[in-house]
């Protein structure tokens, strides 16, 4: 059954676009992240073009973030008050974002640049998580305790706030750069950045993974409303049939995604994750490498 | 004298065409085009007769059809190798492209078309391209490179010998719109020639444009952009919440 797609004005297969949202919902119910890295690129895939792609995917992050935040919520895992502070960094980065992202279009370059921020972090973030839960898998299978909270330079830090959800009492500055820079990458990338904030909170902030995914879901939930606003207003880019159509398969793989994540122990959701991120990764960067099978590209403007 | 006024029109008609003694009437399968929701594409038949008011010469007549979708700006780049990474290095703006370009003859284009008249009337796709005022150096490649990516595309087409012509007098052609359909005005053309000449020439305007559902959503996303996003946020959360709420029915 094909659909055509008022604002994107391409006709589609609405199964493929359903399955397609079914598959990010249920990333998005397991690991907490938006699922954005992968939603852009196979709406590009599938023919869509970019404009309407990252608006439209930002528009059902906000779908499937509300139906698993809420999961979250009744099982107590979200720390409102850390959420808020990622959220204030997350807006300001946000709108830092948009501007950055209009720069590089006049330039011509959004294409590479989102494609080098995509290689470079996911290869950072996917590597990081794959070596940190292979040590704590095999640290576990020897017998031994993992260190949990460890003191570094993050406590240090002025501005110290209770966090008593993820039993912590740190300086309010780690979470507001952090959110500040998940913020940026969202506009520029057009993805939640759950991918990024979730190791962040982990490693960085040291907070408990069970509470880590709810509330990076709170943070991306706020940021992805406030983007897809920004290009509802700003380009008319938002496609409410296609967003319909991925928010329909989204909510119920989310659902799917929160119940067998609940059964899983945490280290192998991050191994999964990491995998999962870096070969995201990989297929990016040969993108970049090999020779394109058309050195031109053309572009409507309207 | 009101009879009168009303046959003088006619009889000048009538007297007139020394000069052009053949003509183009045209027929169309439909007036308009209408993109609905389920719209995956288009069959356009275009038909019509060539009148005479003398016998015709003995060299055969020949009809050219061209279609043109909507004509809108268009950047094309090039990428080039930097520092071991695909990146685009230049660009070149074509100020009028056509969304869509379709052309159709009753024989090979060189029978039907001599150069000349090809570029006078901007038939063929690079006239059609460069007929609305390009000027851009070395632009060759670019332009080469635009017909290249829309031709695999679906959006240009050359299609030789594929009108219909019977006994020098009426003629068809199918036209295969594709799914992707840029709105607005089309304009169709039909040319007869005859030894590569154009000796008739008729234009009428198709139009292509969305209605129901599709009309009302572009038009409150370009017109009311707050509170179509407004819209956009509350349907995800609405959904969001309701599929929530269903298994969470489900699971008691």
């Amino acid at each position: 059954m094909t659909i055509y797609l008022p604002i994107a004005e391409v006709s589609v297969s609405a199964f493929l676009i359903l399955g397609i949202g079914a598959l990010v919902g249920m990333l998005s119910g397991l690991f907490g992240v938006g699922g954005g890295f992968l939603i852009t690129p196979l709406l590009f895939f599938v023919g869509i073009p970019p404009a309407v792609a990252v608006a439209t995917s930002a528009n059902q992050i906000v779908a499937s973030s509300v139906s698993a935040l809420l999961a979250h919520l009744r099982r107590r895992n979200v720390d409102l008050v850390m959420g808020s502070v990622l959220l204030v960094g997350g807006l300001a980065g946000s709108a830092l974002g948009v501007v950055g992202f209009n720069i590089l279009r006049r330039l011509g370059q959004v294409d590479l640049a989102v494609s080098l921020c995509y290689v470079v972090f996911l290869g950072i973030v996917g590597g990081m998580m794959l070596a940190e839960s292979v040590r704590a898998l095999m640290r576990q299978r020897a017998g031994a305790v993992p260190k949990r909270r460890r003191h570094n330079w993050v406590h240090a830090l002025p501005f110290k706030m209770k966090f008593r959800v993820s039993g912590l009492y740190i300086s309010v500055i780690p979470p507001l750069m952090v959110g500040l820079l998940v913020g940026v990458l969202a506009a520029i990338m057009g993805v939640g950045g759950g991918f990024i904030m979730v190791p962040a909170m982990i490693y960085l902030l040291g907070m408990p993974t069970k509470v880590v995914i709810g509330t990076s879901l709170f943070q991306i939930l706020f940021v992805t409303a406030f983007t897809t606003m920004l290009h509802a207003v700003t380009s008319q880019s938002v496609d409410l049939v296609l967003a319909l159509l991925l928010i329909v398969g989204g909510v119920i793989g989310a659902q799917v995604g929160t119940r067998v994540g609940a059964r899983m122990k945490a280290e192998q959701l991050r191994i999964l994750l990491a995998l999962l991120v870096l070969a995201v990764c990989l297929q990016l960067g040969l993108e970049l490498v090999l020779r394109p099978s058309d050195l031109y590209s053309i572009e409507a403007t309207r | 004298m009101i009879r009168l006024a009303r046959l003088l029109p006619l009889l000048l008609a009538l007297a007139a065409p020394v000069a052009a003694q053949e003509r183009l009437v045209l027929g169309l399968s439909q007036e308009e085009v209408a993109i609905t929701a389920t719209f995956d594409g288009d069959d356009l038949l275009l038909f019509g007769a060539i009148a005479r008011n003398a016998p015709p010469p003995d060299e055969p007549a020949q009809v050219a059809v061209t279609i043109s979708g909507p004509v809108r700006p268009v950047t094309v780049r090039h990428m080039e190798r930097r520092f071991g990474i695909w990146m685009n290095t230049q660009h070149v703006e074509i100020d009028a492209a056509p969304s869509y370009y379709a052309v159709a003859t009753s024989a090979p284009l060189e029978e039907v078309l001599t150069h000349t008249e090809d570029m006078r009337h901007s038939v063929t796709l690079p006239y059609a391209i460069r007929s609305v005022g390009n000027q851009v150096l070395n632009s060759a490649d670019y332009s080469e490179a635009l017909m290249r990516l829309r031709g695999r595309q679906g959006f240009y087409r050359l299609m030789e010998g594929e009108v219909d012509l019977q006994q020098s007098t009426l003629f068809r052609v199918r036209l295969t719109l594709p799914a992707n359909l840029t709105e607005g005005l089309y304009e169709a053309r039909i040319l007869l020639t005859r030894e590569g000449q154009v000796i008739d020439e008729l234009t009428t305007q198709i139009p292509v444009f969305k209605v129901g559902l599709e009309r009302w959503l572009y038009n409150l996303a370009h017109n009311l952009p707050f509170l179509y996003g407004l819209l956009a946020l509350s349907l995800a959360a609405g959904a969001g919440w309701a599929a929530s709420a269903a298994f969470a029915l489900l699971r008691r």
